[in-house]
């Protein structure tokens, strides 16, 4: 059994009185990828979000590593080094060239040296076929681009999990397949554990391990993705599958 | 050419002492700008935290600067500070005390309007890739509000050199007053010695603030694309 890394308990979130999510579950182990799928709405983006504290939750308990998460802004910064995310809108900050996007994190946070961030931020771009690119400014590149440069900014930081959030969402169609691709090898060649928000079924079913299908902020589901796909456990899983096809 | 009255101008040691009183205009204003757009620059930052009587208290001392009218606001700096509070400052360092705080205040509000229009999910990749909220600010937000926020800044700072005209009423030896003392000592021998004096002063102010408001023309334009 690998290790534990993540697990959530009892997990409800509320915004002013309505309730978002209800008692979730779950947890993942090193190197595994975890795909959460769910109709728009369903909670999908809001959990994920309160895994790296961008959403407070409020009530239950996270476990990283096996120790507590107290929900400070301190332990949540420290943390957030250890969860990569990567977000729908592709968020490089304009003010910043690729290079500095992608080392303001390993020198500001995690206080390396220019040479050493730089060093990993060039190494990293190499392997998504961006190293070309170091000067530029994000307003210069296109969607597919600036998603993998995102996912190459998280990189650096040498994360323990990674975060997708419907991170090709907002992609033209040509430009989904290389951003995916990456996702996929850094599962296959660097046994990334990962939680995918996505809508690409296809991927999902490729790439996952287990399926945690949520509908209005309950998980109905937590099943090895295998069987997900073909037999799903719940009728309201296969529906949502059945909608998804052309 | 002496029928005119542009002797005034060069009579003495005049053309001097008005290019002194224009040289202390400016020290003062760039020295009020100077102090007021740091402290405005932090008192933004606050105003857009979550902490509500920190907004509340920023909100009034904008407030309090943006409605009372600046000439009140040096004279209660002069007259009321040294009486209730026995501070004697001479009035230049009024002046920019009172400036600066004025500065901060409107500087405050732009660095707000600026900050909260900077894109969440900028602040939230920030805070994704463990930024505390301070790098946040100093790497990505700040640098960002200040391009949206240099237009509204220029147009404050030619506001500054203008609003200067009113220490005279302090007695700083700024140009007008300067230009005023020199109407007076020659108003026997040149009679059109104000339309002169002052015609130089408004050019003085013309050459200052020009250039800052086509600064702010152009950079309005290029925030448009």
């Amino acid at each position: 059994m690998a290790k534990e890394i993540l697990r959530v308990e009892k997990l409800n979130k509320f915004y002013a009185k309505q309730q978002i999510l209800y008692d979730v579950d779950f947890s993942i182990a090193q190197g595994e990828v975890l795909a959460l799928l769910g109709p728009s709405g369903s909670g999908k983006s809001t959990l994920i979000r309160c895994l790296n504290g961008l959403e407070e939750f409020s009530t239950g308990d996270l476990f990283f590593d096996g120790q507590k998460m107290v929900p400070t802004e301190k332990n949540w910064q420290q943390i957030r080094q250890k969860i990569g995310m990567v977000f729908q809108s592709y968020d490089l900050f304009s003010n910043l060239t690729v290079l500095e996007n992608i080392v303001l994190g390993p020198i500001k946070v995690q206080k390396k040296s220019r040479s050493q961030a730089v060093q990993i931020a060039t190494r990293l771009l190499k392997r998504v076929g961006l190293a070309d690119y170091l000067q530029t400014y994000p307003r210069q590149l296109s969607g597919g681009q600036k998603q993998r440069i995102a996912i190459v900014r998280a990189l650096a930081l040498h994360p323990e999990v990674m975060l997708f959030d419907e991170v090709t969402a907002s992609l033209d169609p040509e430009m989904v397949r290389g951003v995916l691709e990456i996702i996929k090898e850094l599962s296959e060649k660097d046994n990334m554990t990962m939680i995918i928000v996505t809508h690409e079924m296809n991927f999902a079913e490729q790439i996952a391990d287990r399926v945690l299908f949520l509908e209005d902020g309950h998980i109905l589901e937590n099943t090895p993705s295998k069987q997900f796909f073909v037999n799903s456990q719940t009728e309201r899983a296969r529906e949502f599958l059945e909608s998804m096809k052309f | 050419m002496d029928h005119l009255g542009t002797s005034v101008l060069f009579a003495g040691n005049n053309f001097s002492r008005l290019l002194g009183g224009l040289w202390t205009t400016i020290w003062i204003a760039l020295l009020a700008l100077l102090i007021g757009l740091i402290l405005g620059t932090f008192l933004g930052m606050m105003r857009t935290f979550k902490n509500r009587p920190v907004r509340l208290i920023l909100r009034l001392y904008l407030e309090f600067f943006r409605i009372v009218p600046t000439v009140v606001l040096l004279f209660l700096a002069y007259y009321i500070l040294p009486r209730q509070l026995n501070i004697n400052l001479p009035a230049e360092q009024v002046a920019v005390l009172t400036f600066a705080l004025w500065v901060a205040a409107e500087f405050s509000d732009i660095v707000r309007g600026a900050l909260i229009s900077v894109p969440k999910h900028q602040r939230e990749s920030g805070l994704a890739i463990g930024l505390t909220h301070w790098q946040l600010f100093r790497y990505v937000l700040l640098p960002q509000a200040l391009t949206l926020e240099l237009p509204a800044t220029i147009n404050l700072a030619t506001r500054v050199v203008k609003t200067t005209s009113l220490l005279m009423l302090i007695s700083v030896m700024d140009v007008i007053n300067i230009g005023q003392q020199i109407i007076e000592a020659n108003g026997q021998s040149h009679p059109n010695g104000i339309f002169w004096v002052y015609g130089l002063i408004f050019f003085f102010y013309f050459i200052v603030d020009y250039p800052l408001s086509l600064l702010a023309k152009k950079l309005n334009a290029a925030n448009q694309h």
